[in-house]
């Protein structure tokens, strides 16, 4: 029987640092989906899911118990996230000739019938990291937790450490950058 | 065209494709060795440290003289009076030009 979190905590304090070891392997795909959300480049992420286990280790101590341990580290993991979009914020605005072919192909389809634009997810998903690369990092961070995982604002300002008015206003004002994003992507030639 | 429309489209086509949680093989190997591995000394860092710890005693000190400084202090008998001081001092000037 594997030993449980807890378990693998303690021996982690007593000084068994290799104890630490099994935790990694526990949540390191939780951790590298939620660096994949925010980080494009695998370089990029594999160097948030080291930073977030390097920082758990070295807070190990501060750790409760009162939450699951999971849910210490994707607060951890959360915030690192948040640190890495501040430090490589790169927002420059895109227009629709900077658009790739398939992008501006799935907004023409998108133009002509809303309803009508399951294929090619490619081109939307393009569409879709070019325009979230474009917003504030806190912006970004809270369009991914409350529009993308769906998260609730009680959630967010835990995993944030933000308050919830302040998640509620940041969440108002990044649907607000969105659609001027959106606004200048697409008026050129659509609106 | 409809940016609301669109707005809700795209976050649709990102919540359905959710990211992968594939790992690089051995990394949790790689996180260990760097949590082993000596790390280097920042001296500037650890001066820096220093400092700031450097601070609170510091401050501790300078407050405290102050306060001995006050406590020691006697006030000069002149100085009580008041009307006396302000005319030794007017006057200090034809005592010089007296003499």
């Amino acid at each position: 029987m594997e030993p449980s979190d807890t378990e693998l905590i303690a021996a982690v304090r007593k000084g068994d640092v290799a104890q630490f070891e099994p935790l990694i392997a526990r949540y390191q795909p939780r951790v590298f989906a939620t660096a994949r959300r925010y980080a494009r480049r695998e370089d990029e992420i594999q160097d948030i899911v080291q930073e977030v286990f390097i920082k758990a280790f070295q807070k190990l101590d501060s750790f409760r118990a009162e939450a699951p341990f999971e849910h210490w580290l994707m607060r951890l993991a959360v915030r690192t996230c948040y640190d890495f979009l501040r430090v490589h914020q790169r927002n420059r605005e895109t227009t629709l000739t900077d658009l790739s072919d398939p992008e501006v192909d799935w907004l023409e389809r998108f133009a002509a019938g809303p309803a009508d634009n399951s294929n090619n997810t490619d081109a939307a998903r393009a569409l879709v990291e070019r325009v979230m690369a474009q917003l504030a990092p806190e912006a970004r961070l809270v369009i991914t937790l409350l529009e993308i995982e769906d998260r609730s604002v009680k959630e967010i300002a835990q995993l944030t450490g933000w308050s919830i008015p302040l998640v509620k206003v940041r969440a108002f004002r990044a649907r607000a950058q969105m659609k001027k994003i959106l606004e200048t992507l697409t008026q050129e030639k659509y609106l | 065209m409809d940016l609301d429309q669109l707005q809700q489209k795209l976050m649709a086509v990102a919540k359905a494709s959710p990211p992968g949680d594939h790992v690089p093989y051995a990394f949790e190997k790689r996180i260990m060795a760097r949590l082993i591995a000596p790390l280097p000394v920042d001296v500037w860092a650890v001066w820096g440290r220093w400092l700031w710890r450097a601070v609170a005693p510091c401050m501790s000190v300078m407050a405290a003289l102050g306060l001995w400084v006050i406590a020691t202090m006697h006030p000069e008998q002149e100085s009580q009076n008041l009307e006396q001081a302000i005319e030794n001092t007017l006057l200090s000037s034809d005592d010089v030009a007296g003499e």
